[in-house]
């Protein structure tokens, strides 16, 4: 059973909703990674106020403009944040293109700072490509069941025929493995898993993989989960209705990348026309005298019109589309939870029948129904913390997404409006 | 003014409109054979043409009888303010009188003047000595023809393209509505957000009708075009008869002088004949001569005559062309800045709705 809330033990950055977290203190087996306690961030307050040098003496530098008192002054200007401490942030950039003999590949750079004394330094820097993104979510999936972790940009290019190493297909993935990772970062539990830690720290990532199954911890017997045969009485109210939303939000995404893509399809469309109808007013003013600049300048201008539409194709189609594609699978991997989470508490169900059956004397409730009860109850705390963290995380997300694509279009109407302004004058002068 | 209530006078219902227009082509005919050297306005079209899917190509659509009927006010006023065809007595009666002007333009006998040789574009006549002004005008305006042919075949096909850009941003406003029926916070952002998506769809209705116009502007000089080639061809054929006339005269000549001095100079077969045969007598020789000496009194006066003819033609064709030239530069200077206007104005629309749906998306 659960106990009472406890004081949170937990360093990291707490937002003051998770303060009353249930289960942060119940049996660490179930949690994973343990919970490091550190006195000096029991209460959120300002990174710069605290003593900065970690456990075993090493000072933090703060002297670069890119440490962590800078970053989070500018964070503390977001008002979407609440005031927050944060002790880890974690970018990926400098892609670069590595030619061996078997294969050719990209790798990012992935940069850490930090002042958690689950780091042994402040600072880290190692190269990671694709495949060690995805194994770093295939081991949070197995290790942490009971959260939702974040998706990840599709791993194969499907449509079409798309060049892996062009500029702007790189920068579209760099930008979502980006993000992969802050959003494992600002959350409170999956931010101090063992493999994260690792994948941002070691210098040989495939030889620590290469122990992955001696590692896997116990509560990560994702097997136990994913047994099947449990039938679910009452799937709770709430979890139903997360259910039913994340079917309906799948759809209407669907639907969304739909439109958008044949948005994409007709103004492709249109600008095919446009490039054959831009250089007629040339040809026309080739004929003419006193015509010959006015329709040139038509023709220019209706180029110009050419590139600004081409440039709002290519936008939503590298910026656009992938964000609306990665929130679908993450819709994808969060009802697989939900299922993980029915089964938990089928499973819970079964065997308190099964005890109850027996007709024996009980002097207490045997333990492993008592664990399965702790599951339960740990899963759905999890899961609702989580879902609440995705919600918002998606509001922003959505807003951000969709204020850049009116943006875009405003862009694209001002580069037009700009070309067709600065032609007026040239078509009414009067040649003398 | 007198001329335009007379032109709404005659916005009668469909069925009258067409017998109408038969009498406008009439007009027209009369016009372009008594006035061979005008460039003549020409008629709107008789059949919506250089059409786009929504655009209806029904001759009946009421659209397409609207901008009819504009055209055929615009030829009408083309000729009212052209300062030699304004002052044609049956331009004047197509204006005011009723009844009986059919028969009173066929009185006139101007079909028996009219060169049946003209509608014969393609057949060719050879110029000895063209002009080369109108031959450089008349290769002016087939490629004039040609080039707003394809403008206005692609301008259509952009038009339809752009039309479904727009539509398809209305399937937006269903789902963002349908979308924000399960959010809580993000619901009135996406909602408000989806109305503006429909106006955005609905917008371009109206940005093309509009455009059409500047559609209808380009295709009048497109026909305009046809005009000013007919007043090549004809100049063409005048100069062919000139040249024939002058031949035949200067064979009617040769004809005389070989009589008179009895020298063959060319081989005839006529002349051996006569050789083989026996000559003429001296009587039916001079008889001969002097049927010749009339038909050469006759052609020399009609040659000079046509010469004239010729050259007060290409004097007030010339005036006439470069009066067209000033009005084409000027329409079609006006016409550009029009559409570039339009383009301004459609640019301005889409940033205000994008503008607002941005700022509905801000609220989310």
């Amino acid at each position: 059973a659960a106990s009472a809330p406890k004081t949170l033990p937990s360093s990291g950055p707490k937002s003051l909703r998770e303060m009353s977290h249930p289960l942060a203190t119940s049996s660490s087996e179930e949690m994973g990674p343990a919970l490091t306690p550190s006195p000096d961030l029991l209460l959120p307050r300002s990174i710069a106020d605290k003593d900065l040098s970690l456990p075993n003496g090493t000072p933090v530098d703060t002297s670069s403009p890119a440490s962590s008192s800078s970053l989070l002054n500018r964070l503390q200007l977001d008002d979407d944040l609440d005031v927050e401490t944060r002790d880890l942030f974690v970018t990926v950039d400098d892609p670069k293109k590595h030619v061996c003999t078997m294969e050719t590949y990209i790798t990012y750079r992935v940069t850490t700072k930090t002042t958690r004394a689950e780091f042994d330094l402040p600072e880290y820097s190692v190269r990671r490509r694709y495949q060690d993104f995805d194994w770093l979510r295939n081991k949070l999936e197995e290790s942490q069941p009971t959260h939702l972790i974040p998706p990840l940009p599709e791993k194969f290019v499907v449509k079409g025929v798309v060049d892996r190493f062009s500029e702007e297909f790189v920068e579209t993935r760099r930008k979502a493995l980006d993000k992969f990772l802050k959003r494992i970062t600002d959350h409170p539990v999956l931010s101090f898993n063992e493999h994260f830690n690792v994948f941002l720290t070691a210098k040989d990532l495939n030889a620590y993989k290469k122990q992955g199954m001696a590692l896997l911890s116990k509560v990560g017997e994702s097997v136990k989960y994913v047994t099947g045969g449990y039938k679910l009485r009452i799937r709770p109210l709430e979890f139903a209705a997360i259910g039913d939303y994340l079917d309906t939000f799948s759809l209407k995404l669907g639907t969304i990348d739909r439109i958008a893509q044949r948005i994409i399809k007709e103004q492709l469309e249109y600008l095919v026309e446009l490039r054959e109808y831009g250089p007629v007013y040339s040809t026309w003013g080739g004929l003419e005298v006193e015509l010959s600049e006015p329709l040139e300048g038509v023709s220019a201008c209706i180029g110009n019109c050419c590139t600004a539409l081409e440039e709002l194709s290519e936008d939503m189609t590298e910026e656009f589309l992938p964000v609306l594609r990665e929130y679908i699978l993450y819709a994808e991997s969060m009802k697989n939870v939900l299922k993980k989470r029915d089964q938990v508490q089928a499973e819970y169900e079964a065997k308190l029948e099964a005890v109850a059956l027996k007709k024996e004397d009980r002097p207490k409730v045997p333990t492993d129904v008592e664990k399965c009860q702790d599951r339960v109850e740990c899963f759905n705390a999890d899961l609702k913390a989580d879902m609440e963290r995705w919600q918002n995380n998606k509001r922003q997300d959505f807003r951000q997404l969709l204020m850049g694509m009116a943006d875009k279009n405003i862009q694209y109407y001002e580069k037009c409006l700009t070309a067709w302004e600065s032609i007026i004058p040239l078509l009414q002068d009067k040649p003398e | 003014r007198a001329v335009e209530s007379q032109i709404e006078g005659q916005c009668a219902p469909v069925d009258s409109l067409w017998r109408r227009y038969s009498e406008f082509e009439l007009l027209r005919n009369y016009l372009s054979v008594t006035y061979p050297h005008i460039v003549v306005p020409p008629l709107p079209e008789k059949r919506a043409d250089f059409v786009w899917h929504k655009l209806s190509a029904d001759n009946m659509d009421p659209d397409f009888v609207e901008r009819r009927r504009m055209g055929l006010e615009n030829f009408l006023l083309r000729v009212a303010s052209h300062p030699v065809l304004c002052q044609d007595k049956i331009f004047h009666s197509f204006l005011t009188q009723e009844g009986g002007w059919k028969e009173m333009v066929n009185e006139t006998g101007f079909q028996l003047k009219a060169d049946s040789r003209l509608k014969a574009l393609n057949a060719t006549f050879r110029v000895k000595n063209p002009d080369k002004r109108f031959t450089e005008l008349k290769h002016y305006s087939d490629e004039l023809q040609s080039v707003i042919s394809h403008l206005l075949r692609v301008r259509a096909r952009v038009a339809d393209r752009l039309y479904g850009v727009y539509k398809v941003h209305g399937n937006y406003g269903r789902v963002f509505s349908e979308w924000s029926a399960i959010e809580k916070e993000m619901g009135d952002g996406l909602q408000s957000a989806g109305h503006h998506m429909d106006v955005y769809a609905a917008s371009i209705d109206d940005i093309l009708e509009e455009e059409e116009h500047y559609a209808d502007q380009l295709k009048e000089y497109l026909f305009y075009a046809e005009a000013l080639r007919a007043v090549c061809r004809k100049h063409e054929l005048m100069q062919y008869d000139l040249e024939m006339a002058a031949q035949d005269l200067t064979s009617k000549k040769q004809q005389c002088e070989e009589l008179a001095t009895g020298t063959v100079r060319t081989f005839s077969l006529k002349g051996m004949t006569s050789k083989l045969f026996g000559q003429e007598t001296p009587e039916q020789r001079e008889a001969k001569i002097k049927v010749l000496e009339e038909q050469i009194q006759e052609g020399e006066e009609q040659l000079k005559s046509k010469n004239l003819e010729g050259r007060d033609f290409v004097k007030s064709a010339w005036a006439d062309i470069e009066r067209f030239k000033e009005q084409k530069n000027h329409d079609l200077k006006e016409a550009l800045i029009s559409y570039a206007v339009m383009q301004i104005s459609m640019c301005k629309k889409g940033i205000q709705v994008w503008t607002n749906a941005k700022e509905c998306f801000s609220k989310m």
